[in-house]
């Protein structure tokens, strides 16, 4: 396909192979490590779920008690494996009994490494077949019911409590939303454990658990069928349980999962290394699941200048890209980000945010490109919002974004109520409508200002891209350039829970989900 | 018929400010316009339902010029005449009472007046996760082409980020002999920031810094008299820069006698 923005195919492929050689060194590294999390999306797989007494989660139970017996390197596979051959129960009743204080794995008999993996191999496979279930039954339902043309109507629901969400999410489907996302509550992602059960409180947001994925799984699976269109859930498999959140994901059938490791040490000052690897396996899981995962550029131009730093979305944006790809995620499930966040004042701000939408698309075709609506230059005049909610449907379908976060006309007043949500729906299917074809008829002025803002965006980004590639990701990110935010490699949240593996650590999951989305 | 005239006599053209009512296109005519929801299926009744509602407020000859079926509720746009009125002249609103100075005079200001750095530490406290207000105010880059605090000569200015404990921001203060102390809160949900406010007012208290500190919060929701109510020096809402709060803080250390 011819550049319409007659973008240079040799700059796009200089970023996007310095992209891939950033994302191979950090490779290197993440395959040196495991870390709590990691392993405790192990025994989530292998079934052990559940909390003791106290209320916590028997992963953790498990994984800490093999922590504090030194066992970490060699893996929660490994020690639940051998578990298993030497009392003769599953993995389950294996935690129940640490939990009770009543067995201590690290102190058994030891099995070698492929005993104990043979031992857990038909319970890894049979967490691989429920799974495979679950996106068998996603493209059955897309074979007959259907689903809504893209760009996807995205809305969010946020009221703390999932019953009351289930209510919002289903009148949001009547309405015409495609993808239900619930809001996390507030400071979910700091947690190091996954709260457990279904739940009624919650501060801007729900908790994100097991149970209740699965009860907004069945009411978006009830209004699907009456609707007649496939109604897609999204939540977030970011913060400190990255991995373990995506697993569930994939058990109770999310079709999309907010996930991107440079957003946790941005915006929620998490371990750069703990996230990164936790990233790694979450993707692997995201990847075999058929979920679409989305990144998150567009908050770099909450805190940054939308304008000025446009080229450090494009950046991370093919950074991003080349960790799916070695996630051995398929292009279309790549939600990569980026939001309509220019100063309304800036004259011609408009065709700027063309040629970045334009530009995106261009460069990943099939990707399901996110697109998120203007949250910061947003007044509370909603006559005015409303608009810039138009500027910013109007480009969307213009380029053919696939999912679109939908603008509320009320942001920066309240969480949606329920005419907002109605509104900015209808918002979104006018325009969509009645300029659907406009990205096929209009062709740009040479050397026009969009054009060479394009180019000029892509030079950057491949610019910064090699800076990156000489400097390391890690210290590019300790010199705050992304979002304009500084993160030391040893700071943050969670770097006591990272680990480098011993030589006979093993992972059953990983090779054999990255061997079935192939 | 000499209705021309009739008219001309009876139209009211000047404000009576101890009568103020809302103004359409005619003086006192009142109109307003409403969009709300009604958990009623669409329908005559639904509209019923509304207009009587919109009487009840004192909304006269009410109109419902839009409604649309949104299964089970019905969504309204809907005009009336208000018929209630205030007297605009006996109104006192508590205020911020400082003069704006901009960057370049509040630098001028510190040169002149307090001759030594100020130093002020803010952070955005409790579980909220938004950086947006606190970023605005004291990061390099500001907002809207306002330069935040760190941008300023003699402030030097703290960002702790998000989801900071009150504890560790008032422990940060103490550490560096803070002048003030700003908090912002974006999360209003369910009253979240009110009782993380009062914990952060308690907690300086017990500390024993509050007459040596300018304690300021800020935020969408926030407003000049809630802070004042909440124990603030000062509470700023929507639309505010870092010059804004710059300005007050530095004339209240003077008027403190902090310097």
């Amino acid at each position: 396909m011819k550049s319409k923005l007659n973008l240079d195919p040799k700059v796009i492929d200089s970023a996007r192979s310095c992209a891939a050689r950033i994302a191979a060194s950090m490779q290197t590294f993440i395959d040196r490590h495991t870390t709590v999390s990691t392993e405790r999306t192990v025994l989530r797989l292998l079934g052990v779920d559940g909390v003791d007494d106290v209320d916590t989660p028997l992963p953790n139970v498990v994984v800490d008690s093999i922590k504090d017996g030194g066992g970490l390197p060699k893996g929660a596979a490994y020690w639940i494996g051998n578990a298993m051959i030497q009392t003769g129960l599953d993995p389950q009743k294996i935690a129940e009994k640490i939990a009770a204080g009543e067995l201590d794995i690290m102190k058994l008999p030891m099995a070698s490494k492929e005993e104990a993996e043979a031992k857990i191999l038909p319970l890894v496979k049979e967490a691989l077949g429920k799974i495979k279930a679950q996106t068998e039954k996603r493209e059955k339902y897309l074979a007959t019911i259907g689903e809504g043309r893209k760009p996807y109507l995205y809305v969010i629901v946020a009221t703390g409590n999932i019953y009351e969400d289930v209510v919002q999410a289903q009148a949001a489907a009547r309405q015409g939303a495609d993808v239900i996302a619930v809001i996390r509550t507030t400071a979910q992602s700091l947690l190091d454990y996954v709260p457990y059960g279904p739940t009624t409180e919650g501060f801007g947001g729900t908790y994100a658990t097991q149970e209740n994925f699965r009860l907004m799984r069945k009411a978006l699976d009830e209004v699907g069928e009456e609707v007649g269109r496939y109604i897609r859930l999204c939540n977030y498999s970011s913060g400190l349980c990255m991995p373990e959140i995506a697993a569930m994901g994939a058990i109770e059938r999310l079709d999309v999962m907010l996930n991107d490791a440079l957003y946790g040490i941005l915006f929620r000052d998490i371990n750069m290394q703990r996230t990164l690897i936790d990233q790694y396996f979450s993707r692997v899981i995201i990847g075999y699941s058929g979920i679409i995962f989305n990144s998150g550029e567009d908050n770099y131009l909450t805190t940054d200048d939308a304008y000025e730093a446009a080229h450090t979305v494009l950046a991370s944006q093919f950074i991003n890209e080349q960790f799916a790809v070695l996630a051995n995620i398929k292009e279309e499930q790549m939600g990569l980000g980026h939001a309509f966040e220019m100063d309304p004042e800036i004259e011609n701000g408009f065709l700027y945010e063309l040629a970045q939408a334009i530009m995106a698309r261009e460069i990943f075709p099939k990707a399901a490109l996110k697109y998120m609506p203007p949250t910061k230059y947003m007044t509370g005049n909603i006559f005015k919002g409303h608009i810039q909610d138009a500027l910013f449907n109007m480009i969307a379908v213009w380029s053919g974004q696939s999912i679109q976060l939908l603008g509320m006309l009320t942001e920066a007043i309240h969480t949606p109520h329920l005419q907002d949500r109605m509104l900015s729906i209808e918002n979104a299917k006018y325009i969509f409508n009645n300029a659907r074809a406009i990205g096929d008829e209009v062709e740009y002025k040479q050397d026009g200002i969009i054009q060479k803002r394009a180019q000029f965006v892509l030079a950057e980004a491949d610019k910064l891209l090699h800076e990156i590639e000489k400097e390391g990701l890690f210290s590019t990110i300790e010199k705050g350039k992304f979002g304009g935010v500084k993160r030391p490699r040893d700071g943050g949240k969670g770097l006591a829970g990272v680990c480098v593996k011993d030589e006979s650590y093993f992972n059953p999951f990983i090779p054999l989900m990255l061997g079935g989305a192939k | 018929m000499g209705s021309h005239t009739t008219h001309a006599a009876t139209a009211t053209t000047a404000v009576d400010l101890t009568k103020v009512k809302p103004y359409g296109d005619t003086m006192n005519d009142g109109m307003m316009q409403l969009s709300f929801t009604l958990p009623v299926p669409y329908g005559e009744e639904a509209n019923e339902a509304a207009k009587m509602l919109a009487k009840k407020m004192g909304l006269d000859e009410p109109a419902v010029v839009f409604s649309k079926d949104m299964v089970g509720f019905t969504f309204f746009v809907l005009y009336g005449k208000c018929q209630h009125t205030v007297d605009y002249t006996s109104i006192k609103v508590t205020k911020i009472d400082v003069d704006v100075m901009d960057r370049l005079e509040c630098e001028k200001y510190i040169a002149e007046n307090i001759k030594r750095p100020v130093v002020i530490v803010g952070a955005c406290t409790g579980t909220d996760a938004h950086t947006v207000g606190i970023d605005a105010i004291m990061n390099m880059k500001g907002f809207h082409g306002h330069f935040g605090l760190e941008r300023y000569h003699g402030i030097e200015a703290i960002n702790m980020g998000s989801q900071v404990p009150n504890e560790a921001l008032i422990a940060k203060a103490i550490e560096v002999n803070a002048d003030a102390i700003l908090v912002s809160q974006v999360v209003t949900q369910k009253d979240v920031h009110i009782a993380n406010l009062t914990n952060l007012v308690e907690l300086v208290e017990a500390e024993g810094i509050r007459d040596k500190v300018i304690l300021v919060c800020g935020g969408p929701r926030i407003s000049h008299e809630l802070a004042q109510e909440l124990g603030y020096d000062a509470g700023f809402g929507a639309h505010t820069y870092a010059e804004d709060v710059a300005s007050f803080v530095l004339t209240e250390i003077v008027k403190r006698k902090l310097v």
